[in-house]
């Protein structure tokens, strides 16, 4: 990528609120807070669970969180094993 | 006559038709037909139409129960959506293969017996082929082949299938079957191939992102739903199923995220989804079959609608690959936000579409304490967001910034994309809209605050995953490569093990053939050595030679006559 591509980018990102600096650190942060907030607000409310598993507290946001990562990082080992050039099957 | 005529056959007719209008009116024409054979489903009455007698067997073309007009309307829904967002595509063999496409899918669903089935299912294989060839591209080429190929493959087991169950039983009427005897289990796997089971799940990955960007759009809302359908229909409460579905929602999670081109995202994602519904035609309680034909009703609009977004990218920039773009909302921002919708939708946000029908499933595997199957589903529920609601639109709109400044889509793309947004939307916030459709009477509360506040901690938990992730650079980047699936095995093995054979045989075959030559060199050798024009028994003789034998030959004969 040319350098006055960059530059110009720059000029014109620079009316983006998200594009300035610290902002995407400000919604990381956010992000935090409100699930904070989700979970608190699980011990206000009567729930019907229908196995004895989702009694646990904040079960649903802790298996969320767990399942995401697990899954992510089972497919980056996954693509150690199954990952070949994009012209594999041309040859 | 007319009252009877089957709505999936207004499609197919009028397809054959489309040709020859001229391309102003043709148009209005694709337009017109979906909103017309909906008119005509909408006014059948139920009950069994249109019967033909066929070879001494009774063809049934429309079965009209709640069921089969629930899979109607909604493929009729998504023929119209697609007939707009096809707008710009000038060329006419794309627009008749994908009403004629659709038009069998629709017959499929409202056959009664298991031949108009077959015929059906065949058709929808033939014409939709097209929309792949479409592309015009090598690897659309075999790719169509390949899918072509087992496609028809699907309907030949089922073909087999239906004969056998006809021998057994003596009836070809399709209602519920179970997996009884050979025929029936030859039926299910026919049924499992277009459902993209578990290891016969790959055509679809393969075929779908080769396709055109119309193509695509129209694929993803048929083959695989009818195919839920035809499980409804012959299979409900067959327990292996919640077991296959429970599967089918979790492996493919792990391509779609290291996956780079998005459509092929969408294609891994779209089997995932799938497996919902077939965990929900396995459990087979009213509630569960309920889910399920709510869950292909959502689906298909939602994944018709991210499908749209990725389409009109393409359309634009060129290229479907996360590694290729980042930054697209800036030029494209109504387009970001329809696929955000369908984001939205595709990851059960309370208020869009996916939170009414994954939740009939959930409760209803919930209810039967299947416990294992439940926290896949959940699984899935939860790593969605990873896979392609938070990952496609972050790639391709947001991230980072790919310095692509395309137009915004087309009118015609956005009012398509804006139709099924809406839809998506409609049915979050008034499920009662979707329940009255289902197949049985619903008596369940979508928006309870537990299960709204549940389900809000488990998005916003995975996507908190997914940005801990982001930050940390523990995502796998995105970079352009072929990831080995079950496809390996008919696209690398086979053909090994086949050209492996091929060579041992031309060898022996070889082998055989030089030492049968060298014995024939010989044999002639011999031959030629005693009858050659230097043989003994081939050199021409004086006759005075002659005469002399023959007085030796009679000479011999005196003494043995003397002797006797």
């Amino acid at each position: 990528m040319s350098d006055p591509r960059n530059g110009e980018d720059r000029q014109a990102g620079a009316g983006y609120w998200v594009d300035r600096k610290g902002r995407m650190s400000f919604l990381y942060r956010t992000l935090w807070v409100i699930c904070a907030v989700f979970a608190a607000a699980d011990f206000f409310f009567a729930h019907h669970p229908m196995f004895k598993i989702e009694g646990f507290p904040v079960f649903y946001g802790l298996f969320g969180f767990i399942v995401t990562i697990g899954l992510v990082l089972g497919a980056r080992e996954l693509r150690r094993i199954v990952r070949r050039d994009e012209n594999y099957y041309d040859r | 006559m007319i009252a009877d005529l089957p709505p999936g056959l207004i499609l197919i007719l009028g397809a054959l038709v489309a040709p020859m209008i001229p391309a102003g009116l043709r148009r209005f024409y694709i337009l017109a037909l979906p909103a017309l054979a909906l008119w005509q489903l909408l006014a059948l009455p139920a009950g069994v139409h249109g019967q033909v007698e066929m070879f001494g067997q009774i063809l049934i073309f429309l079965r009209v129960d709640p069921l089969a007009e629930a899979f109607g309307i909604i493929f009729l829904i998504a023929a119209f959506i697609a007939a707009i967002y096809g707008w710009h595509e000038e060329e006419v063999l794309q627009h008749a293969a994908a009403l004629i496409y659709a038009g069998a899918a629709i017959g499929a669903v409202f056959a009664g017996d298991l031949v108009t089935l077959f015929i059906f299912w065949e058709l929808t294989a033939i014409a939709s082929v097209f929309l792949i060839w479409a592309r015009r591209t090598e690897p659309a080429y075999w790719s169509g082949m390949r899918y072509l190929v087992i496609q028809i493959g699907s309907g030949v087991i089922l073909l087999a299938g239906i004969v056998l169950h006809y021998h057994a039983t003596g009836s070809i009427a399709f209602g519920a079957l179970g997996l009884v005897s050979p025929g029936t289990m030859l039926i299910f796997v026919a049924f499992g191939i277009k459902c993209a089971f578990p290891l016969l799940h790959n055509w679809l990955q393969d075929s779908y992102p080769e396709a055109t960007v119309f193509g695509a759009v129209v694929l993803s809302a048929f083959t695989t739903k009818m195919a839920v359908y035809a499980l409804a229909r012959g299979f409900a409460g067959t327990e292996i199923l919640i077991w296959i579905g429970a599967v089918m929602t979790v492996f493919p999670i792990f391509y779609a995220v290291i996956e780079d081109d998005l459509r092929r995202v969408l294609a891994y994602s779209l089997n995932i989804q799938l497996g919902f519904m077939v965990v929900g035609v396995g459990i087979g309680t009213e509630l569960a079959l309920n889910g399920a034909v709510a869950h292909a009703f959502t689906h298909i609009l939602y994944k018709a609608l991210l499908f749209m977004s990725i389409g009109a990218v393409l359309y634009r920039t060129g290229t479907a690959k996360a590694s290729e773009l980042g930054g697209l909302w800036k030029s494209m921002p109504l387009t970001a936000i329809f696929c955000l919708i369908g984001c939205a939708s595709i990851s059960a946000v309370p208020l869009f579409s996916g939170f009414v029908s994954k939740s009939l499933i959930l409760s209803a595997a919930g209810k039967g304490g299947h416990l294992i199957p439940w926290l896949m589903l959940l699984t899935a529920s939860a790593g969605v967001l990873a896979y392609s609601a938070l990952k496609i639109p972050f790639f391709a709109f947001f991230a980072h910034d790919s310095g692509k400044r395309p137009a915004e889509a087309p009118a015609s793309m956005l009012i398509a994309m804006g139709l099924a947004a809406v839809l998506s939307v409609g049915i979050g916030v008034w499920p009662a809209g979707l329940h009255a459709l289902l197949p049985f009477p619903v008596d369940y509360h979508t928006y309870t605050a537990s299960h709204v506040l549940t389900q809000m901690q488990l998005l916003l938990f995975g996507a908190l995953g997914f940005a801990v992730l982001m930050r940390n650079r523990l995502y796998p980047q995105q970079l352009p490569a072929t990831n080995l699936d079950s496809d390996w095995l008919y696209r690398r093995v086979c053909p090994l093990v086949l050209r492996s054979i091929r060579d041992i045989v031309r060898q022996v075959h070889g082998n055989v053939l030089r030492r049968a030559r060298i014995r024939l060199q010989r044999f002639i050798a011999t031959v030629y050595r005693h009858h050659g024009p230097q043989g003994a028994l081939a050199r021409t003789w004086p006759a005075g030679s002659m005469v002399l034998w023959v007085a030796v030959l009679l000479c011999i004969t005196l003494i043995f006559s003397y002797v006797e």
